[in-house]
């Protein structure tokens, strides 16, 4: 067991907050190596958790104290130290991009290292937060933080699309704390693990209420089908760097709540939605995957991409009963945000280089951005599903987990969902790599664009042939 | 047409919610755990005499740490997105609503000195304070004797963010008592007393500001 | 029925009614007060439960001061977003999606 006072749990939360406050004082603009660094030190931290976890050490940390239920409980199991691996690795790369994306007097640049600082921290604190009521501060720093990214220093278009996203997260957090409120009404804690002996097979209606409350809220704030429609505009709207980190990261928070909720106290409630939760996964997967096809701008067929992508997600629901359904879920949130996080990157060095923000104007781009060009393609490969990439890995374990319990219309949805991405990743390659260029100039992009672009795409096929560890991790739970 | 069923949807939906909402509140039994037990009984401890600031400060403190995060973070975003537009020329109120507020705002000054200092034992502590005071700027401003800000400088910028950073600075001091926001029982109170002083005027500030930052001139 | 549970039940009203003011309403200032409405019922739904007994539960209290402090948050970035809104393109209600 670590000394308390170098404890990784706390610091992870800490250390984000800090450099966010400090960046904030430093002036608009200003931090961004602050935030490289504290980035740097918040990986070590997050992989050092992840060995503790898999060495089965229980990690839980009593803040103040006083422990459940009278104070609040932080606790990493092997699902919440792969998210926080997750956060790290995907937010690094990202900060290192971003500082190279935003010019010094850029308006969209003004707030981005404190409120980026915030929503790693709030992601960090949600992740190993074991009390409902907290999940629920948690939920509104990432969202408050989210909506800020996605409105800085926008025109119209993006303050309309922030202001569409920030009414749908806060219907969703309201809906999250009625449902809060009347589980502490029903048991007198909010604790999980209080909870968790006391949420037997026979409940109050009130918790059924609540549940459906609780459920509604997090899907509406992770953009499943139909609450959906405020997804495209804010991800296809924002600047670059922004759009990685909220595909990638922001929407996985919520869902992961669902799954902590649903492994966890809410266990004997939440599978009766499961079948639901399914069917509007597979909705979002051909609905999504659709409208990506139909885009005519480049930043909204990716956005349509992550509707379509969180659909997987859902699949595994009805699932759950086997071990494979849980490391499927974890493999896809993994794959998905490397993957979208460089082909966001991408997208923008295209965009900055071309002047263009549609589909059609960046033919012919491979002759002057190879390296983007092949990071697009890379992330493509992991979105459909081809070996070796993580997005292989993980739709194979949905396939199994589905095939050993007999639902072979999931086995089905799977194959369907990779065809159609297919077409639309298609779609950009063949114009990139074969048409001829238009009368396009192009401006040159400085390297460390492409390249963390490149790393991240990289790092979601890569991470397909070392996927064993991942799913070791995962089966450190206690 | 399609409005009208839109509308009539969510109104049945709203309708039916409330009907077995309260259906199922009124067959609740009362809770497993009864959380007042353990509040009063580590009252002394915590530092203070009142139980819901007992609970805010020291049991669930850390909810009030994220919660101050969220409001500094309300403030970025704000002042991220209105940007360099310039400040409205503040107008000046009718002579009687000036002396008035001239007059009112020592006495709200002195209301939220007492509302922090009692909140050790009775309803307050730094947000009520923190509001009354912001209040007062607002009500100054509104007058016209208080001019709407511009982006932060510096000293002001240190002003927003110094609460939240001392009581960052707090509770992970405090890791050397065990774990995060763990006050030692002798010195609860002061400890709580310090972070509350740092809080009310950040408070104050941000919620100002909150206000303040926004008086920029239309079609800006 | 106890006051108490007078309180809970008007939260829920009061928060469907916001809840379906933000969805139906079109204009932006009037959908952040149903936010702040479904807000409030949230909150007397969590003190009205804590107050069913005799000597009230402090917890709810305490978790209803954070929640107001979120809400006033969220609040102040709402109006600030809308204020920004109306100052570039003149309108109080969000424009239809184009969808591209």
């Amino acid at each position: 067991m670590n000394e308390p006072l170098i404890d990784p749990l706390v610091w992870l939360i800490l250390l984000p907050l800090a450099w966010a406050t400090l960046a904030f004082v430093l002036g608009p603009g200003r931090g961004g190596w602050l935030a490289i660094a504290g980035l740097v030190a918040q990986c070590w931290l997050a992989f050092n958790l992840a060995q503790q976890v898999s060495a089965g050490v229980a990690v839980v940390h009593a803040v103040g104290g006083w422990g459940a239920p009278l104070g609040i409980d932080l606790a990493v199991d092997g699902l919440s130290a792969a998210m926080l691996l997750l956060t790290q690795t995907v937010a690094l790369p990202l900060a290192i991009y971003a500082r190279s994306y935003f010019k010094a007097s850029d308006p969209a640049g003004a707030g981005f290292w404190p409120l980026t600082g915030f929503l790693i921290a709030g992601m960090n604190a949600l992740f190993v937060s074991a009390d409902l009521f907290n999940l629920y501060v948690t939920l509104e720093l990432v969202g408050l933080a989210a909506v800020g990214l996605v409105a800085a220093g926008g025109g119209a278009q993006q303050v309309a699309a922030a202001l569409r996203y920030l009414f749908a997260t806060l219907v969703g957090s309201g809906a999250y704390l009625l449902g809060v409120a009347l589980i502490y009404g029903v048991y007198g804690t909010v604790s999980i693990a209080t909870l968790l002996p006391l949420v037997t097979n026979e409940v109050p209606r009130l918790v059924w209420i609540a549940s459906a409350l609780i459920v509604s809220g997090l899907i509406l704030k992770t953009a499943l089908f139909p609450f959906h429609f405020w997804l495209p505009p804010a991800h296809g709207g924002a600047p670059a760097p922004v759009s990685a980190l909220l595909s990638a990261l922001v929407v996985k928070a919520s869902f992961y709540l669902i799954l902590r909720l649903w492994l966890g106290p809410l266990q004997s409630v939440l599978p009766a939605f499961g079948w639901l939760l399914a069917l509007l996964g597979a909705a979002a997967i051909f609905w999504g995957s659709w409208q990506a096809i139909r885009a005519v701008k480049l930043k909204r067929l990716i956005a349509y991409s992550t509707v379509a992508q969180l659909g997987y997600l859902f699949l595994i629901f009805p699932l759950l009963a086997a071990p494979a359904a849980l490391q499927a879920a974890v493999m896809q949130a993994f794959a998905h945000g490397l993957a979208k996080a460089g082909m966001f990157a991408a997208a923008g060095v295209l965009i900055k280089a071309t002047g263009q923000d549609t589909v059609a104007g960046l033919a012919g781009a491979v002759e002057r951005l190879p390296v983007t060009m092949f990071a697009f393609a890379l992330s493509g490969i992991t979105l459909m599903g081809l070996p070796p990439s993580s997005g292989f890995l993980a739709k194979w374990q949905i396939i199994q987990a589905a095939l050993a319990q007999g639902h072979w219309i999931i086995v089905v949805v799977v194959l369907a969902g990779g065809l159609l991405a297919a077409v639309y990743v298609f779609r950009v390659l063949r114009l990139g790599f074969l048409s001829t260029p238009e009368n396009v100039t192009f401006t040159p992009v400085s390297r460390v664009l492409e390249w963390s672009a490149f790393a991240l795409a990289a790092a979601s096929v890569l991470l397909g042939l070392r996927g064993v560890e991942l799913i070791q991790l995962l089966g450190a739970r206690t | 047409m399609k409005r009208m069923m839109v509308v009539a949807f969510v109104v049945t939906l709203a309708l039916a919610f409330v009907f077995f909402l309260s259906a199922a509140m009124l067959e609740l039994a009362p809770a497993a755990i009864d959380l007042r037990v353990p509040v009063s009984a580590h009252l002394t401890e915590s530092g203070v005499s009142h139980p819901v600031t007992a609970v805010l400060l020291n049991y669930r403190g850390y909810d009030t740490l994220l919660e101050i995060a969220v409001l500094l973070l309300a403030l970025v975003a704000i002042l991220a997105v209105v940007g360099e537009a310039p400040v409205a020329p503040s107008r000046a109120a009718h002579p009687v609503l000036q002396t008035l507020g001239r007059l009112v705002t020592p006495l709200m000054v002195v209301v939220a000195v007492y509302l922090l200092w009692a909140g050790a034992f009775r309803p307050g502590g730094a947000f009520q304070a923190g509001a009354v005071l912001a209040a007062a700027a607002v009500l100054l401003h509104l007058v016209g004797l208080l001019a709407g800000w511009s982006s932060p400088r510096l000293r002001l910028r240190i002003g927003l963010a110094a609460g939240f950073a001392l009581f960052l600075a707090v509770a992970a001091a405090l890791l050397k008592q065990g774990s995060l926001l763990q006050y030692p029982p002798d010195a609860a109170g002061t400890l709580i007393l310090l972070i509350e002083c740092g809080l009310t005027v950040s408070l104050a500030l941000i919620l100002a500001g909150l206000f303040l930052f926004l008086a920029r001139e239309e079609g800006a | 029925m106890t006051t108490g549970f007078v309180f809970a039940i008007t939260g829920g009203a009061l928060f469907a009614l916001g809840a379906a003011g933000i969805v139906l309403i079109g204009d932006l200032m009037r959908r952040i007060l149903a936010f702040n409405l479904m807000g409030s019922g949230a909150f007397l739904v969590l003190v009205g439960l804590a107050q069913r007994y005799d000597v009230a539960d402090p917890v709810p209290h305490a978790m209803v001061l954070t929640g107001i402090v979120v809400a006033v948050a969220a609040t102040a970035l709402a109006l600030a977003l809308v204020r920004k809104l109306h100052a570039l393109t003149g309108e109080i209600e969000l424009p239809d999606d184009a969808d591209e």
